[in-house]
């Protein structure tokens, strides 16, 4: 562990004018080199807590520090050391790539480097379109010059604020392999995004926040082990007319040929179900299973889950 | 000294060039369309009040005008500038550029203001320029001139970016040009001599700020003036330190700006 957290949340508070609470002292921290996943619905407080480390949103009580400096004593400090790459698709019209991109560095008392200028555009594709202006550029291509904008003064804490809402296939994938790469080169990575399957693949912790509190906070790991629910699911050539009460209870629902039954991990086996499905007649043609997920854990920890 | 309040040179060098060069993009627009419609004014005023008002003596109608058109290309466009930028900023979200990088509000009020002033100053030359081959052309006291010149930009510079924050739409903005910004010019003796006015009118008159500006640029160019020029130097300076205080105080605060 490094002496120095890359963040440290510490009883943050935010309450807007409002009256809307979208933190209530939220605590924990991010070690250096993490890959970390905020998650969160709609509302959760996701926002307001990157927006605090930004310096774009002022807590009401408590602190945030990036790289042990406080967000709001050295606020200086604390924002060279941190990279957002924003959630809305904003840019400046009148310039072109190249140019927002040394404006970016220049805020930060920096001169513009050419030579990692074209390191980044090439890393995320983006070299030929170095002299267009901003505003001739596609929704997926102003998504990339923000990341770059946020890499401009080499951040050793880069957060991607849903960088992947709205992109297609193609540009995910680069994007993500664009944020492993930065992930090995040692920088700290925090995350939010909805599609709850890149956190799982990509994120070595995950905090969930909901209703400006933090519900959570494990490794992916014991998360998805914490849910205590698989699935089955399996293509019979007879069901049976009528289910025991034993069974009943256990089935979820049928989706085309195959049915679904939710095994709880301590208290059901696999051998059991098959065992009393066969007494009752049923005539098994094919099985697989389904490991609980990051969006089960998800939907369970903030109350949501249907099924 | 500490880090934070250390001035962050390039910074605001890089956001003052950002600004500067955001309005020579679109040079026609924000420089030579101004100096066009000035000039206009020149040409139509002159034509009908040349000959039967003249409110210094010595000097004809157009040699009077002309600097208070100078004047008037500098408030409107210091204004435009500052108030533009911010407020598309903020509707178009660029503005988090700004406001996540280690800019302080000095740094960020002092690159717009400046910007603001230059713009003024570029519109406010050519106005003067072109203005000098169509009439006889005076700079008696040019330091006043300068003096003025650069005051009056910042003022309005300064106006513009509170207008700008207080803006959350651009009707907003039109409605703070149209009714403060607009009458506050030409009610400030850019086209007469507040002592043509009538009585009643005089001293409320000399509430308005723009209108020691315009006398003190004006004696700086025609070295005439109802006011004494130090005099007008001052308020003016007072209104500029007090519109900065102000403006400071907003962005520092991050009002409108930051949650």
């Amino acid at each position: 562990m490094s002496a120095t957290a890359a963040i440290e949340i510490n009883a943050l508070e935010k309450t807007y004018a409002s009256g809307l609470k979208a933190l209530d002292r939220v605590s924990f921290t991010v070690e250096q080199g993490e890959f970390f996943a905020l998650l969160g619905p709609n509302g959760a407080g996701k926002s307001t807590l990157i927006n605090t480390l930004a310096g774009l949103v002022r807590p009401s009580a408590g602190d945030a520090k990036v790289y042990g400096h406080s967000v709001q004593r050295d606020w200086r400090a604390a924002r060279r050391a941190l990279g957002v790459v924003p959630q809305e698709l904003v840019f400046d019209p009148f310039f072109t790539v190249r140019e927002v991109l040394a404006l970016q560095a220049g805020y930060f008392g920096l001169k513009a480097s050419r030579a990692w200028q074209d390191e980044v555009l090439e890393e995320l594709g983006l070299s030929d379109k170095s002299e267009t202006r901003m505003r001739g550029l596609s929704g997926g291509m102003k998504r990339r010059v923000l990341i770059a904008q946020a890499l401009m003064h080499k951040p050793p804490v880069v957060v991607l604020d849903e960088p992947t809402a709205g992109v297609d296939v193609e540009l995910r994938q680069l994007l993500w392999r664009f944020a492993k790469r930065l992930h090995n080169d040692g920088h700290t990575i925090v995350l939010t995004t909805h599609y709850l399957e890149e956190a799982e693949s990509l994120c070595d912790r995950v905090a969930i926040l909901d209703k400006g509190q933090l519900k959570t906070l494990q490794t992916t790991e014991s998360l998805l082990n914490s849910h205590p629910w698989r699935d089955i699911e399996m293509q019979l050539l007879s069901f049976p007319s009528q289910l025991p009460a034993s069974l009943q209870k256990l089935y979820v629902e049928q989706a085309g040929e195959w049915h679904r039954w939710r095994l709880h991990r301590d208290e059901h086996s696999v051998a059991d179900l098959l065992e009393a499905l066969k007494q009752q007649g049923a005539e098994l043609k094919d099985i697989r299973t389904r490991e609980p997920n990051l969006e089960d854990v998800f939907l369970q920890l903030v109350g949501r889950d249907d099924s | 000294m500490t880090a934070n309040k250390q001035f962050n040179t390039a910074g605001f060098a890089t956001l003052f060039e950002k600004e500067v060069r955001r309005f020579m993009r679109v040079a026609t627009q924000t420089v030579v369309t101004p100096m066009v419609t000035t000039l206009l004014y020149l040409l139509v005023f002159v034509q009908v009040l040349e000959g039967r008002y003249s409110p210094a003596v010595d000097f004809s109608y157009a040699e009077f005008l002309v600097p208070g058109l100078v004047m008037m290309a500098v408030i409107q466009n210091a204004f435009a500038n500052s108030s533009s930028s911010l407020l598309q900023a903020k509707m178009n979200g660029s503005i988090t550029f700004m406001l996540i990088a280690p800019l302080s509000a000095l740094e960020i009020l002092l690159a717009f203001t400046l910007a603001a002033v230059l713009r003024g100053a570029l519109v406010g030359v050519g106005v003067w320029g072109v203005a000098s081959l169509l009439t006889d052309w005076h700079l008696v006291e040019p330091l006043w001139s300068l003096a003025f010149l650069m005051l009056t930009g910042a003022a309005l510079g300064l106006l513009g970016v509170i207008a700008a924050i207080i803006a959350e739409k651009f009707d907003h903005m039109s409605a703070f040009q149209n009714f403060v910004i607009l009458p506050l010019t030409f009610l400030s003796g850019v086209f007469w001599s507040v002592s043509s006015l009538p009585e009643f009118w005089q001293p409320i008159s000399a509430l308005n700020p723009l209108l020691y500006m315009i006398d003190g640029f004006r004696y700086g160019m025609i070295g005439v003036s109802d006011f004494d020029p130090a005099r007008s130097a001052g308020f003016a300076a007072l209104f500029v330190a007090l519109l900065f205080g102000q403006t400071w105080w907003l962005l520092h605060r991050g009002w409108r700006l930051r949650g």
